[in-house]
């Protein structure tokens, strides 16, 4: 069943390649029934399976010479991305409704990079997933180059190369693990058996680990994140930030700290006050946190303040899996769920609500539109965002930022506060962000910028699918909000697997 | 010597001897039949009679199954030929294919009279492990490349290329016959394993490196690796471009099986190391020197160029550099990697030469710019050029990606000492991350630039349109399951006990 998660998608892609150009009705259409279609295997996938257990969905054997399988399969983790998938995948399609260039290219591309999402989250072969992992890189160029805007060129580009050079380091780990194991399987379950020699892992962990952390926005390789959001068309940045910053994320756990545990070993010595990769890697995600949020805190382009949040956010998911307890590493897969939600709406606002409408984000401009009483419903919408971003009790990020601070404060106290000090930034930005763009009094002078000076601008309203979008994701941050066990009860049986054994052994420095 | 037995010769050469019969068929036809009829006619029969005629080369490989081998290796017939030999037929059959619609020269039996031959000698190239039948086939294919590259004759590039390539190929030719003669005179034997049984010893004998080296420098030159490949960019540019194909593709393949095979039975007893501070002379570090240069030297170069064609022969350099490593691996498993990859390849460059053929003959430039909007003017064409310049960039599930994967797994595998060999794999690695910014620079022309001229419809010659769409199902097919090659390749390295 939840294989057809990836198969949907790809049928959708056919289709939509077999039809007429210039129809794009028929288009969205047809994205939408796939987005649908594979959020109703995904949700069927998470009500019948055991979290707990490695349920394997298909195995085959795919390139038998090289031991090479076709396996997919799920446990709560990839459980709990997928559904987050389905969600954001059905999102971008209703905040894409206004999509009219070239649009069945669009649906096209974009449904093939929802198809290798949700093969990278299935998939329990190493190669496997990284085929996915590549397949998922080419269609995000394409999204931003022919439909973005702000320098759309350079920062599709600058994505691309960073994903592909992520991707290279991740692929010579993998391929020096494999030959060591002696090149007979990819399988995820027998790599993670195999006792690879420590000198190994310690090379091979943040190899793989940085790899995979690029594409999660790892500081200071997160460069690409704000420029390809911002120059990403709304679909592609509420994508990019909502679920392919997830694939490095998840990278990270799934591969780099299950097959190389011992990486995260102390050297056995101290350099410069760090004495393990877990240190060094730890102190980069907070930096990233409270980085991420002073940068976001002075922007101007309103995009580049969402889009350096996310670099912010996505610091916490990586903190939350270095605690390595369960407290903390349940916290980081429940915050990349309640980011990838969030961060949508927070861009979906941004991009389609606003930019779409005003043609500009820059907030010096926005300031002068009084868009509190041109768009009450995105003001509105924006303000639930942000008070969800900001982790107030009642929305998702409260519970996952609350776990990973708890989490850091057992393995490194000194980083949980600076994290919390992260939190705090992020209120500021957050609400800085909402009274420039919304709720900023003109001042009397500049009243003639306007258009037409009386009265609210007058703008296109609010249409039925952005309505449908907005509800969606608030709907599901508040039900992970209200009632958090929704998602913890696949997540925190998941972490009880034999595949995170060092879970049980971590948690002391 | 009374001894030859002409029969068993015959039964081993059955598919070089029908080719022989087409090139005069075709000769025959063009020249005495057809001459004064219209040229595109002409162009047909002769593309169909070789067509023909390879596919009945095809067809006796696969039910004879010819296996034996002639006079002490002087012609080998084997699985492992035999799957390289119906590679070779296979890319020259879409070459002529593509050969069709162009119409660069009004010599059409001539042509195709050339391409067969070059294939010819490639065949023979393949299933000899005698060096004086290599250097000799080595030279057939050489010499009717350098005219096929010249064939273009009203064009003044193609000239110029032809005679570049030539002066270099006729310089790595005497490097090449010097290096085994001075092989054959340290031996007393032209059998490349009993080349290996001679020159086995503890140590390397100063005549056997300088034999070593000038037989690498020829093979350098054929596959073009850096320092050797200066000829590339200019043949690649200048020359028709099925000619251009044909180098690049059928040429590739035959050149590094027959390096791989020289490397590996002729010179066993001199590889040395090339491992992370562990060298120790021989040809392996000779060999991996090579390809880091040609991995850095192509794929950096191919950043700054504005002919596609070009591009291609700098990215051509650049997997020169990646078989190469393939042939470091001197084990079965390696072979059948660097087998996989050279024929993923081939068909990879031959179906991107083919949609920039089109493009070239419907706008009058090989430049990236010639290419902008392609994905509106003619879909299909652009989503060939897609899934050809995205399995080149190594992206998954496509061929390039896999062949990689082998290449650099058998590579660290081969031994004990190898994964000393780590630091050429991130090398390229690294090389083919650079790879992926020209590739795209490509197909950012193909999918987001606006069209130049307007977004009319490009006509696209159906031939050339039905022969791009099956290269283009090829390397799909090859990509997703790969096991249908390799585990073939497997079982031929294994039988030929390589």
């Amino acid at each position: 069943m939840l294989a057809w998660t990836i198969y949907i998608s790809l049928i959708g892609v056919g289709v939509l390649m077999a039809l007429p150009r210039g129809k794009p009705g028929a288009a969205r259409a047809v994205a939408l029934l796939a987005a649908l279609g594979g959020f109703t295997c995904a949700l069927a996938g998470a009500a019948t399976l055991d979290p707990g257990r490695l349920s394997t969905v298909t195995r085959l054997r795919w390139i038998p010479s090289l031991g090479i399988e076709y396996h997919l399969a799920a446990d709560g983790i990839s459980l709990t991305l997928v559904l987050l998938t389905g969600i954001a995948t059905i999102a971008g399609i209703l905040f894409s409704w206004n999509v009219e260039h070239r649009a069945k290219e669009f649906f096209a591309f974009y449904l093939l990079l929802i198809a290798g999402v949700y093969g990278v989250f299935l998939s329990f072969d190493v190669f496997l997933l990284f085929v996915f992992y590549e397949l998922a890189i080419i269609p995000k160029y394409f999204l931003i180059a022919i439909w973005g805007s702000t320098r759309k060129e350079y920062g599709a580009m600058k994505l691309a190369l960073y994903s592909f050079v992520g991707s290279a380091m991740v692929l010579v780990g993998l391929v020096a693990a494999y030959v060591l194991a002696g090149a007979k399987t990819m399988s995820l379950l027998e790599l993670a058996r195999y006792p690879f020699p420590e000198s190994f892992q310690m090379w091979a962990f943040p190899l793989v680990f940085i790899g995979f952390a690029v594409l999660a926005g790892l500081w200071p390789f997160h460069t690409w994140a704000p420029t390809g959001h911002v120059a990403a068309p709304t679909a592609a940045s509420m994508l990019l930030a909502g679920v392919v910053m997830k694939l490095g994320a998840y990278g990270c756990l799934r591969v780099a700290m299950t097959l190389f545990p011992h990486g995260l070993d102390p050297w056995g010595f101290s350099l410069l006050g760090f004495g393990s990769w877990r240190d060094v890697l730890s102190l980069l995600a907070v930096v990233g946190i409270v980085y991420g949020g002073l940068v976001a805190l002075v922007q101007r382009d309103f995009k580049f303040v969402i889009g350096y949040s996310s670099v912010s956010h996505m610091g916490f998911v990586l903190l939350g899996l270095l605690t390595l307890n369960t407290v903390g590493v349940s916290g980081a897969v429940l915050q990349m769920f309640s980011h990838g939600v969030i961060a949508g709406l927070l861009f979906a606002v941004v991009g389609r609500m606003v930019y779409d409408r005003t043609h500009t984000r820059e907030l010096g401009k926005l300031e002068l539109m009084n868009l509190n009483r041109a768009m009450p419903f995105a003001a509105v919408t924006f303000i639930i965002a942000g008070m969800a971003s900001m982790g107030l009790p009642g929305f998702s990020g409260f519970w996952a930022e609350l776990q990973v601070l708890v989490g850091a404060w057992q393995a490194f106290p000194t980083f949980a506060v600076l994290a919390g000090f992260g939190i705090l930034v992020g209120a500021a930005y957050i609400l800085r962000a909402v009274q420039k763009a919304f709720f900023a009094e003109p001042e009397e002078e500049s009243v003639g910028a306007v258009p037409n000076g009386h009265g609210p601008l007058a703008l296109p309203p609010i249409t039925v699918p952005e309505r449908l979008g907005a509800f969606l994701l608030i709907g599901c941050t508040l039900a992970i909000g209200l009632y958090p066990r929704l998602l913890l009860h696949l997540i925190i049986p998941g972490l009880g697997s034999p595949l995170f054994e060092w879970l049980a052994k971590g948690g002391t420095p | 010597m009374s001894g030859v037995a002409y029969l068993e010769l015959f039964r081993l050469a059955v598919p070089e001897t029908i080719l022989v019969v087409t090139v005069l068929a075709v000769l025959g036809a063009d020249l005495v039949a057809l001459r004064g009829l219209e040229l595109s006619f002409r162009r047909t029969i002769a593309a169909l009679i070789s067509c023909a005629g390879c596919a009945g080369a095809i067809a006796w490989l696969l039910l004879a199954q010819p296996q034996g081998s002639f006079a002490e290796g002087m012609l080998v017939a084997d699985s492992l030929t035999r799957v390289v030999k119906l590679a070779l037929l296979a890319l020259t059959i879409l070459t002529a294919l593509i050969s069709v619609n162009t119409d660069f020269t009004p010599h059409a039996g001539e042509y195709f009279a050339l391409l067969l031959l070059a294939t010819l000698g490639m065949m023979f190239l393949v299933s000899t492990e005698d060096i004086l039948m290599i250097f000799i086939s080595l030279e057939l294919t050489s010499l009717s490349l350098y005219v096929l590259t010249a064939f273009a004759k009203q064009r003044a590039d193609s000239a110029e290329a032809a005679m570049k390539y030539f002066l270099f190929g006729g310089m790595a030719a005497a490097f090449t016959l010097f290096g085994l003669s001075l092989l054959y005179g340290l031996s007393g034997s032209t059998d490349l394993s009993r080349v290996a049984d001679a020159l086995r010893g503890p140590r390397l004998d100063p005549l056997l490196v300088l034999a070593m080296v000038m037989t690498l420098v020829g093979f350098g030159f054929k596959v073009a690796a850096v320092p050797f490949h200066l000829w590339a960019p200019d043949a690649y540019q200048g020359a028709p471009a099925p000619s251009a194909a044909l180098i690049a593709s059928g040429s590739k393949v035959a050149g590094f099986v027959v390096l791989a095979k020289v490397v590996t039975v002729g010179l066993s007893g001199a590889q040395g190391s090339a491992a992370w501070q562990a060298c120790a002379p021989g040809w392996v570090p000779v060999l991996a020197l090579m390809a880091a240069a040609s991995m850095l030297l192509g794929n950096l170069a191919a950043i700054v160029q504005s002919s596609v064609r070009r591009l291609l022969a700098y990215s051509a350099v650049a997997h020169a550099g990646y078989m190469l490593l393939g042939v470091l691996g001197h084990g079965g498993q390696s072979l059948a990697a660097l087998v996989y990859y050279v024929i993923t390849y081939g068909l990879t460059t031959l179906g991107a030469f083919g949609v920039i053929a089109v493009v070239q003959g419907r706008t009058g430039g090989d430049n990236l710019s010639n290419l902008a909007g392609l994905s509106r003017r003619a879909p299909l064409l652009a989503l060939c050029m897609l899934i050809f310049m995205l399995s080149l960039a190594g992206i998954p599930p496509l061929p390039g990606f896999v062949g990689k994967f082998y290449i650099f797994a058998a590579l660290l595998n081969a031994g004990p000492q190898s994964m000393g060999l780590l630091w050429l794999v991130i090398l390229a690695v690294g090389m083919s991350a650079v790879s992926l910014y020209y590739y795209l620079l490509v197909l950012k022309q193909v999918y987001v630039a606006e069209p130049q001229d307007g977004t009319a419809a490009l006509p696209v010659p159906a031939l050339s349109q039905v022969v791009l769409v099956l290269l283009a199902l090829a390397v799909v097919g090859l990509g997703c399951a790969p096991d249908v090659l390799i585990s073939r390749l497997l079982a031929a390295v294994n039988f030929a006990g390589l």
